[in-house]
């Protein structure tokens, strides 16, 4: 009797748990590390109390995975690039579109905002709205790499085992524009793109010798730049950012061939359950005064109407220290990436970690 | 005939989990894998079924290379552990006094206590250039200029080395533990010295030991990802970063598929050769240890 009397407890405590979680709605982000502080979770929490944030750190190739594994499940919102929507929603199916009502765009930029929109758009519907914007690029230690103004001078021998880049897509681009060429003109025909590929991947690695180490994320960059084991390396410009904070002769270099810029999105995973806290995240932190916030710990530009005198003061600072009108007017937007690309690029990026030459 | 039917349910009931856990965990992914490995991607969203991806992997020599590298460093890393880890646990099972083996047992036990990543990151701060070691050498005057450890294959071979040896000394302390310490002294009272006993004596009894060591050793580092990515220099290539990029950079799940099961055949087929060189085999080593 005994027995069954905690179980019937048990049981009972059970169904109320159940009854609990199913009225409190869950919101399951998929973002960036730092696109999510705690400070923000907790006051979206506070103003909606029915609904949790659960928040998984990513990056744009391991999202596209994660939700292909799932066919768009386990997500209710994810924040890939711009570039990042088109192929993978052709190849994969793993969005819905967007329902632009519930969105307020009206605070959006428009200039970003439509270009996110021209981008992501299949049989006329939207899949992508912006959040941030930010550029990849070039940083230096002033006082010892003054001359460092292009993508090429990293295999410049005068900075000889003093540079490091990133082996992914932003460095063969970038030295695709350093080279004369226009890769993402090439887009549209792969065959000529291919050649593109083919000569950086020489140039590359006949650059190999001039380069200290692969750098694979933030951390280990950060590392070798403080320590002034490297000079100057290619970068996102919200690590160099960080370090400005610590060092102010290590600033962001926006290449002379232009900074390559992305754009972080919103789009929602095919499966999703929570489309109206998804909605209510998008409008909240698109607010002015969370804005800030957000870009304190993102140290990206908010695609919002004035996002850059919304930064918080020392970003600000470190962005005006890096970038001039002219600069912004060169800003070179990555375009979409056509099925296939990737591919492409992933073999030459093999390629040229395989050489043992240069 | 009712105690027969007890043993049998007793049997099956035993056996359940182990078999659950390998048909679920183990046979069923790689069944998965498989089918995965063997599909080719004509168009978006339009698969068939061919051998593209390997074939793919037969005529770029990039990816053949690399395994080919990777097997002969996890070779190298299993001789290492082997030379290294062979007089520790003679000292621990053998020399060492009853109450402080069990202290040493501990102390090669601790670096497991911590991940892979946070060992990789120990390394990572005493091998860079403005590391403990460089710094050390510039202080006592024996360099001129810091020197860079980090970013090369020794660097990958100590990290690695000192990350699966404890899989080569726990196998070794338990089969020499069982050792009679009589079969030594008769060695040397029938007039053999030292390296005779070792030969004769020694290593053939701790044989098993020393063949199970060596397969998990050598599984282990082949199979690693995380200290050759941190610790390796701008030309190290490890397989397993190939089946990474395959998977996430590409997009081409298909073709990491297919490399994953070529690192488990090319994998078994090290071992089972290591095992017909050495006259040993699976029964009479690793299943009696």
């Amino acid at each position: 009797m005994h027995f069954k009397s905690t179980l019937a407890g048990l049981l009972a405590a059970t169904m109320l748990a159940g009854a609990g979680s199913a009225q409190a709605e869950t919101l399951r982000l998929l973002t960036w590390g730092s696109y999510a502080p705690d400070e923000l979770i907790e006051k979206f929490e506070a103003e909606y109390p029915d609904i949790d944030v659960e928040v998984t750190f990513s990056n744009n190739e391991e999202m596209i995975a994660k939700l292909r594994a799932t066919g768009g499940a386990g997500f209710d919102l994810a924040q890939p690039s711009h570039d990042r929507i088109y192929a993978a929603q052709l190849e994969y199916d793993i969005y819905k579109p967007l329902d632009l009502s519930k969105i307020d765009t009206s605070v959006m930029e428009a200039k970003l905002l439509d270009g996110v929109k021209a981008n992501t758009t299949i049989e006329g519907e939207v899949y992508a709205v912006p959040h941030q914007w930010g550029t990849s690029g070039l940083m230096a230690d002033k006082t010892k790499a003054p001359g460092l103004k292009s993508w090429a001078d990293l295999c410049n021998p005068e900075y000889k085992g003093k540079t490091s880049m990133r082996l992914k897509r932003t460095i063969l681009l970038g030295t695709a524009f350093s080279m004369g060429e226009d890769p993402f003109a090439a887009y549209s025909d792969l065959e000529k793109y291919q050649g593109i590929l083919d000569k950086v991947a020489d140039k590359l690695i006949e650059c190999k010798d001039n380069i200290k180490a692969y750098w694979k994320g933030g951390d280990d960059l950060s590392a070798m730049m403080l320590s002034g084991e490297i000079v100057g390396s290619e970068t996102w410009d919200s690590t160099a950012y960080k370090l400005f904070d610590q060092n102010e002769n290590i600033v962001f270099v926006p290449p002379a061939e232009g900074a390559l810029a992305w754009i972080d999105t919103f789009a929602l995973p095919r499966k999703a359950k929570a489309d109206d806290a998804a909605y209510k995240w998008i409008n909240f932190v698109l607010r002015p005064e969370n804005v800030t916030l957000m870009s304190a710990s993102t140290g990206a530009i908010a695609a919002v109407q004035g996002g850059q005198d919304l930064l918080p003061e020392d970003k600000k600072a470190a962005v005006n220290a890096a970038f001039t009108k002219e600069d912004i007017d060169n800003l070179k937007f990555f375009a979409n990436i056509p099925p296939g690309v990737e591919d492409m690029e992933g073999k030459t990026l093999e390629k040229i970690k395989a050489a043992t030459g240069g | 005939m009712q105690n027969k039917d007890i043993k049998r349910l007793s049997l099956i009931l035993l056996f359940a989990p182990f078999a659950l856990w390998i048909i679920l965990l183990i046979m069923l992914p790689h069944i998965g894998m498989v089918i995965l490995s063997l599909k080719e991607k004509v168009a978006p969203r339009v698969y068939q079924y061919s051998f593209a991806n390997y074939l793919e992997f037969i005529n770029e020599p990039i990816y053949w290379n690399t395994l080919l590298r990777t097997g002969s460093m996890s070779l190298l890393v299993t001789a290492l552990a082997l030379l290294i880890g062979f007089p520790i646990a003679y000292y621990i099972a053998k020399i060492a006094g009853p109450r402080s083996r069990g202290g040493l047992f501990l102390l090669c036990l601790i670096p497991l206590w911590v991940s892979d990543l946070i060992r990789a990151f120990g390394w990572i701060l005493l091998l860079r250039e403005t590391g403990v070691i460089s710094n050390f050498l510039l202080w006592t005057g024996l360099v001129g200029a810091p020197v860079e450890f980090l970013y090369n294959d020794v660097a990958v071979i100590i990290g690695l080395t000192y990350t699966v040896i404890l899989f080569m000394i726990v196998p070794l302390v338990s089969t020499l533990d069982g050792m009679d310490n009589s079969m030594i002294e008769a060695g040397y009272n029938l007039g053999g010295n030292g390296f005779t006993v070792l030969r004769r004596i020694i290593i053939p009894y701790a044989m098993p030991g020393i063949v199970a060591g060596c397969i998990v050793t050598f599984m282990l580092t082949a199979g690693s990802y995380l200290t050759p990515i941190l610790l390796g220099g701008k030309n190290s290539s490890w397989f397993t970063e190939q089946i990474y990029n395959q998977f996430i950079t590409r997009f081409n799940w298909e073709g990491g598929a297919a490399f994953g099961m070529l690192l488990l055949l090319f994998t078994s087929l090290v071992i089972w050769l290591g095992l017909k060189l050495s006259g040993q085999t699976l029964a009479n080593t690793v299943a009696k240890s």
